[in-house]
């Protein structure tokens, strides 16, 4: 009952005009940092910090992450209209969004992507007020070989699921593992791959080579089928988004289960792309019409859309109760708080309280804000496909190189994305897989990181991934997402069998 | 006529000087933004200073020329230090080091040295601490080690921030100075590498105060010894009636071993006298606000500050001492290639 007073006095903090007005500037900046390609929400965040020095800690924590919620909002524009993620979970909306899209169906792919973003996050926030302390010391049982079962998981329920020949999803993502494995290698601080070039100190980034593969390919295909562009034919009116809401409650079980898996995801801290992934493999799974995943099915963007933004709103609470960021923008907040005067851990919900609920409670109102704020915008954003493609290829052109620059300031970086938007074409025209080599350039570093960090705590011991009921059990979780086709199908002979 | 162009000059003069509160009137100024790279990633300590200054300078207006913190954390920050070297004469670009200043370039053969670089001030010194969790019986850093040595060899583990840098360096130092042995675990971040040993995943970490101090105040850890030449000068009440003063130095508990952590300023190569002492000069307005420090007191930083000649003869001291601690550790590139 305490928490609902505390969350109470939060809203009187949260609602005074001055944090109100800050509240709807950083939403709409926030889905302008979304919509640009690179840009994104830490990089976002990280620029405007300075800002907000002159403002009470609690209206510059509501500043900032209504920017937050607004480049997760924006984040799913792009994915669903040019094919272009622009921030590593919105990589498995663009699965289903962009068919959707290209079947004249972006209203209604943007209604659902904001609304189950919405849900995800509110479910994220509920749970945030509700067990708070309870779900902060769960976080503290994962060292790497936990965080490694995840990681794992993430990648088995990836590979088990996938339509394409097992060979075609094994050569993409080995590709993509050995892209990750440019850079430093953290755990012996040692260069690898970089061939005595500078350029690739830093490894390859995961926006550069997404808007490459995405972007860059998808205009390339375009080109060659003759420069249509289509879903033109999209409506452009709000009523597009009441038919959708319509349609939407019959989903509520993968609501339900991507806002579980988002908030767990958030909270190990794993994060929400794994979340994302895992979610819309285990939806294409269980749901009735699986099958059709991939080719422009509802379900299919509201299962990674929920689960992204519970855990990005999940991964708040171990940000503020154990000074582990979730999320790279987690960690600018982070280093905002320490400037505020404020020391995230333990004791910051028992010193500052009043921080605490103002930022939750503004969490509740933030994201109500966007959800109006962005759904009012969704005939806006659809009729932009109305645009002659001649006119529009060149702007994503051109947006998608100042998103590649503008992650690193370097011009290397936008010929890196060329190559990678060719790499991309070729590789749609073989009928490989661009998901798995995406999602292996996300997590393959820090699975790896994470494996390695385990065995030197075991000393070279595999036991280590089954010493304890929570690491046993993801793993074995991971195995059976692995074999489950070859599960099924034994399962079905061995039906055939007896009957 | 020459008389009189002196003449109108001294007046100029006296007018700026009158149009300027402080008496120093300097030089040089930036004309245009200046960049301020961190050669680590975002949320670090190094990234968490240079946001303080950024946020100081913006607040206290103290920079006609707005200043941008860029993150160049590539190669263990051989990125930003690469791009700072190749950016000769270029006066708009300064950057914020670590300790990696110096192990970077040993453990990856990443071509740079500190002299490549203008030096223009050292900011404060970051302290190391020996931690362990509080639900753990040693009390003293004696108890501790001895804990160590009678465990089988490499069963204890060290967490700390990246490989074969400042935290390994003071592991195997620790190793060396009491013929124990870790398993030292390398993790991304300080904070991470805090809660790691909060959740009983490490034994001990040398975690910096302001990386450890939430977990202290919440009663999670357990500060054993600094690794400093006397204790840090805080004494206002941290947990337990504790203050940071009250940790003794490893060095009184038998474990000899001093390691401080440079948080300096350089510049690109070929800077003037005037630039330098322009981003001199901006950097006592900032140490001389209460946010600054402030942000000492939370972190519980070593306030040394030094500049010129001196600045650079400790450089000199420290860059020496690096090669030896990392060439006893054999972390040096040739050796582990």
């Amino acid at each position: 009952m305490e928490e609902l007073v505390n969350l109470f006095h939060g809203f009187a903090v949260a609602l005074q005009p001055f944090n109100i007005m800050v509240m709807v500037v950083g939403i709409v900046l926030g889905v302008l940092i979304g919509v640009l390609p690179g840009l994104g929400g830490a990089n976002g965040v990280a620029i405007l910090l300075p800002l907000t020095f002159s403002m009470s800690p609690t209206s510059a924590i509501i500043m900032l992450s209504c920017i937050y919620w607004g480049a997760l909002f924006g984040g799913a524009i792009t994915s669903i209209l040019f094919n272009i993620p622009g921030e590593p979970w919105s990589v498995a909306t663009t699965f289903d969004g962009y068919p959707m899209a290209q079947k004249g169906k972006a209203g209604e792919a943007l209604t659902a992507a904001f609304t189950s973003s919405f849900v995800g996050a509110l479910f994220a926030v509920v749970m945030i007020t509700l067990v708070a302390p309870l779900v902060a010391s769960f976080a503290l049982q994962f060292g790497p070989a936990e965080k490694f079962a995840v990681y794992f998981l993430a990648f088995c329920s990836f590979v088990g699921l996938s339509k394409e020949p097992p060979f075609k999803t094994i050569a993409a993502m080995m590709i993509g593992f050995a892209l990750a494995a440019v850079g430093l290698d953290s755990i012996t601080g040692q260069l690898r791959l970089t061939f005595g070039m500078t350029h690739l100190l830093n490894g390859f980034d995961f926006l550069i080579a997404v808007i490459g593969l995405f972007g860059i390919g998808e205009i390339l295909l375009t080109m060659e089928e003759g420069l249509a562009f289509r879903g033109g034919n999209a409506k452009i009116n709000l009523r597009v988004v009441l038919q959708t809401w319509k349609e939407l409650p019959a989903y509520w079980i993968t609501s339900l289960r991507s806002c579980l898996i988002g908030c767990w995801m958030g909270v190990t801290p794993a994060g929400a792309t794994p979340a994302s992934f895992m979610s819309y493999g285990i939806a294409k799974r269980v749901a009735k019409k699986g099958n059709n995943f991939g080719k422009g099915e509802i379900e299919g963007v509201v299962a990674p859309e929920t689960a992204a933004h519970a855990a990005g709103t999940a991964a708040l609470l171990p940000m503020l109760s154990l000074g582990v960021p979730g999320s790279p923008t987690a960690a600018v907040l982070l280093g905002g708080l320490l400037i505020w005067g404020l020391q995230p851990g333990p004791m910051l919900f028992v010193e500052q309280k009043e921080f605490v609920w103002g930022l939750i409670a503004s969490m509740y109102l933030g994201n109500i804000v966007g959800l109006l704020v962005v759904l009012t915008c969704v005939p806006v954003f659809a009729a932009i496909l109305r645009v002659p493609f001649s006119i529009i290829a060149p702007l994503i052109l051109v947006l998608c190189a100042i998103g590649a620059y503008s992650v690193h300031s370097s011009t290397f970086d936008v010929v890196l994305m060329l190559v990678f938007g060719v790499i991309g074409y070729l590789l749609k025209k073989a009928n490989y897989p661009l998901a798995p080599l995406v999602l292996a350039i996300v997590l393959g570093d820090k699975a790896e990181e994470a494996f390695r960090q385990s065995l030197l705590g075991s000393q070279g011991s595999l036991g280590i991934f089954f010493s304890n009921t929570l690491v046993s059990s993801i793993m074995v979780l991971g195995l059976i997402a692995l074999f489950w086709s070859a599960i099924q199908q034994g399962y079905t002979r061995l039906r055939g069998a007896t009957a | 006529m020459k008389h009189a162009a002196h003449t109108a000059l001294g007046a100029l003069a006296a007018i700026c000087a009158l149009g300027m509160s402080a008496p120093a009137i300097a030089a040089w100024e930036p004309v245009r933004p200046v960049e301020f790279i961190v050669p680590a990633g975002t949320g670090g300590g190094a990234d968490q200073m240079a946001r303080t200054i950024q946020g100081i300078v913006t607040k206290h207006n103290l920079m006609k020329q707005p200043l941008v913190v860029i993150n160049k954390s590539g190669g263990a920050g051989g990125e930003g230090f690469l791009d700072v070297k190749s950016s000769g004469g270029n006066p708009h670009k300064i950057i914020i080091t670590l300790s990696n200043l110096f192990t970077t370039p040993l453990a990856t053969g990443i071509p740079f040295s500190w002299k490549d670089l203008t030096p223009v001030a050292m900011l404060a010194l970051d302290e190391f601490v020996l931690w362990v969790n509080a639900e753990k019986p040693y009390k003293t850093a004696k108890e501790y080690i001895e804990a160590v040595k009678a465990a089988p060899a490499g069963s204890m583990k060290m967490g700390g921030t990246g490989s074969k840098q400042e935290d390994q360096i003071i592991t195997v130092a620790v190793e060396k100075a009491t013929g124990s042995k870790f398993t030292y675990i390398p993790y991304k971040g300080g904070g991470e590498v805090a809660v790691q040993l909060v959740g009983n995943h490490v034994d001990s970490t040398v975690n910096n105060p302001i990386e450890a101090v939430a977990q202290w105040r919440g009663g999670k850890l357990r500060p054993l010894c600094v690794f400093d030449a006397q204790p840090m000068a805080y004494d206002e009440q941290i947990a337990d009636g504790k203050s940071w003063k009250d940790i003794p130095t490893c060095k009184s508990q038998g474990l000899d071993m001093e390691y401080v952590m440079l948080r300096g300023i350089f510049m690109s190569p070929r800077a003037t006298k005037d630039q330098i002492e322009y981003y001199v000069e901006l950097f006592k307005k900032v140490r001389a606000t209460p946010e600054w420090q402030d942000f000492m007191k939370s972190g519980a930083f070593n306030t040394t500050f030094l500049t010129g000649a001196d600045y650079a003869k400790w450089l000199e001291t420290e860059d020496k001492r690096h090669q030896t601690l990392m060439k006893d550790a054999g972390f040096l590139a040739a050796a582990g290639n």
